[in-house]
């Protein structure tokens, strides 16, 4: 935007000041980085000591220590594996779910709006407190889920509470919760795409699944994108809904890298593992959430460009 | 799309039924367990006939729960409270130096700006625990551990990223001509501020408030590491819970639907705000 001279010459008067400004203004924000930065960097350090809350005079510098023991340590790689799963699976499950659900909402209809609004219950309720709702419902002496399974002949299915099934259970809870997140962003999507080519595909009488492979999809890829790496990024990360589900358990089953990490830390006190594998998973994240930020901000910047 | 086959519009109607009955059953049916008695609720089959009672809910409120065992003391309430006072006075703070903030990120591009507003960003996405640990052994020893005050602090890490990076979307969009000429007749920054930028980014500090406020309430881990029994908000209350009342089915499910209500009272009263911060202007500039 082109200044108008007579504010630039303003400006110039109270230069002082309104150089300091934006300093001051953000500073409450720069703290509060700050508050970030210092533990995460005694994180870094405690990543690399033999350190047991349990037996403090053992406590010294190990180095790489930590991380090179993860090499040979079934328990870490088990944790990796679950965390890929889960984070794999749910946002799979996911996108597949709310892309169809967008365009089954797609057009503006009252009772589409009304299915749409009924969608955000599932996602503003807590995700700890939505794995307690399915713990209730797949109770086995009066799970509402159990009885509807006999009803199909599926006796004794044992849901969170067995090896086989409890990483589907959590998913399930997991899919409950956050689909409806990708069916918002989708829908948004869907809806501001131009309808000129639509039309002109209706013309030449292009069938409609030839429509949505070859021009919906196409355009709709980057906001697919942008919500893939979003819940990727935060699904890689849960703990609430498998903590308040199962606590990591049956066993190691759903020990991923944040239920492992908590374990580590409160129950065998083991400071130094812990942190390290909490930076493990930092490092996936990041590298996931630079991909996602350039992705959001190229699609920022093209919403705004339209309108 | 206008001519629809008759089966088209069966299959679209089924799929649809689907949808609602898969996300909303389980809402509503922790909702009629709340109404019932563990009588009722441990009936094989299940049955949906049933006298609704209130008796849960009452056990909650006035904090003593009737065991055919022993009488039982729950705080209940203070969970509730804590949510409460937890939740709004983190979203206060943080709408009070995040709008500042997101408007000084938005207008004057100083250097460092875009780093710092990059490190909060993907600070958002890193690992709470990493931060949290650490934060729980500073906590001990300087006096914050188990404080309200403490809690706030380390709720401003979801909240302040999101009212930043939502408020600041909305100020790059206001034409800074118009703060300009306002300037120019001779008014303070700070009225123009005030009276030109903040009215015109009402909608989305509305809109980042209110997400803001549901992350905030919703937030699990948090408390989970710092706080004990009186400090905790509903989401940590509700686990304790559980083990503490064992089986008792109906009152477990009137916590749930107590800790549950408030958010989806908002969500329905602002449903449009919320879509828009949602997609984090991802969608809509």
């Amino acid at each position: 935007m082109p200044v108008p001279s007579s504010v630039t010459k303003r400006r110039g008067k109270r230069l002082v000041s309104r150089r300091a400004l934006p300093y001051l203004l953000s500073l409450p924000a720069l703290l509060v980085c700050i508050g970030i930065l210092v533990p995460f960097v005694t994180a870094i350090y405690y990543s690399l000591q033999r350190y047991r809350l349990s037996q403090p005079w053992a406590r010294e510098m190990n180095w790489g220590d930590n991380y090179i023991r993860f090499l040979t340590d079934s328990d870490f790689w088990n944790t990796l594996a679950v965390s890929l799963q889960y984070a794999f699976l749910t946002v799979g499950m996911e996108l597949i779910l709310g892309l169809g659900i967008a365009l089954l909402l797609q057009k503006r209809t009252r009772l589409n709006n009304a299915v749409s609004i009924m969608l955000l219950m599932p996602l503003m309720t807590a995700p700890a407190l939505a794995a307690l709702m399915w713990k209730l419902m797949t109770n086995p002496g009066f799970g509402i889920l159990n009885y509807f399974l006999t009803l199909i002949g599926i006796d004794d299915f044992r849901w969170g509470a067995s090896p086989s099934s409890a990483l589907f259970t959590v998913v399930l809870v997991d899919i409950w919760v956050y689909t409806p997140f990708i069916m918002i962003l989708l829908l948004a999507g869907l809806r501001s795409l131009p309808t000129q080519p639509f039309e002109a595909a209706a013309l030449d009488g292009v069938p409609r699944m030839q429509q949505f492979l070859r021009i919906t999809l196409p355009m709709l890829t980057p906001y697919i994108l942008t919500a893939a790496l979003f819940r990727l990024l935060e699904s890689i990360q849960q703990f609430d809904i498998i903590y308040a589900m199962t606590q990591g358990g049956p066993g190691d089953t759903l020990t991923v890298f944040q239920v492992e990490a908590y374990l580590n830390y409160f129950q065998s006190t083991n400071v130094g593992r812990s942190s390290a594998l909490l930076l493990i998973l930092w490092a996936i994240t990041f590298f996931i959430s630079n991909i996602f930020i350039k992705n959001w901000l190229r699609l920022r910047e093209r919403a705004r460009g339209e309108v | 799309m206008e001519h629809q086959s008759k089966l088209e519009t069966v299959l679209r109607g089924a799929a649809l039924l689907l949808v609602v009955v898969f996300f909303m059953f389980p809402i509503f049916w922790i909702f009629l367990m709340s109404l019932q008695t563990n009588e009722t609720i441990l009936r094989v089959p299940p049955s949906i006939n049933f006298e609704p009672t209130l008796r849960n809910y009452k056990a909650l409120i006035t904090g003593k729960l009737e065991t055919s065992a022993a009488s039982l003391e729950i705080n209940f309430l203070q969970n509730l409270w804590n949510s409460v006072f937890l939740s709004v006075a983190s979203v206060s703070l943080a709408l009070l130096l995040g709008v500042p903030a997101a408007y000084a990120f938005a207008r004057h591009k100083f250097k460092g700006s875009e780093d710092i507003a990059f490190t909060l960003l993907s600070f958002r996405f890193a690992p709470p625990l990493l931060v949290l640990l650490p934060l729980s052994l500073y906590f001990q020893k300087m006096g914050l551990a188990n404080t309200y005050l403490g809690l706030i602090w380390v709720y401003q890490l979801i909240c302040l990223p999101l009212i930043l990076w939502i408020v600041r979307g909305y100020f790059e969009d206001i034409s800074p001509d118009i703060e300009y000429a306002y300037r120019v007749a001779g008014h303070s920054w700070f009225s123009t501020f005030r009276k030109i930028a903040l009215p015109l980014a009402g909608p989305g500090i509305a809109a980042a408030g209110l997400l803001a406020f549901i992350f905030a309430w919703n937030n699990f881990i948090f408390a989970l590491v710092l706080a004990s029994a009186d400090k905790q908000p509903v989401t940590v209350g509700a686990l304790a819970f559980i083990t503490a009342s064992g089986i008792q089915y109906g009152q477990i499910a009137a916590a749930i639907v107590m800790s549950i209500a408030p958010t989806l009272a908002l969500a329905l009263y602002a449903q449009k705000y919320l879509v828009e911060g949602l997609s984090l202007g991802a969608v809509k500039g």
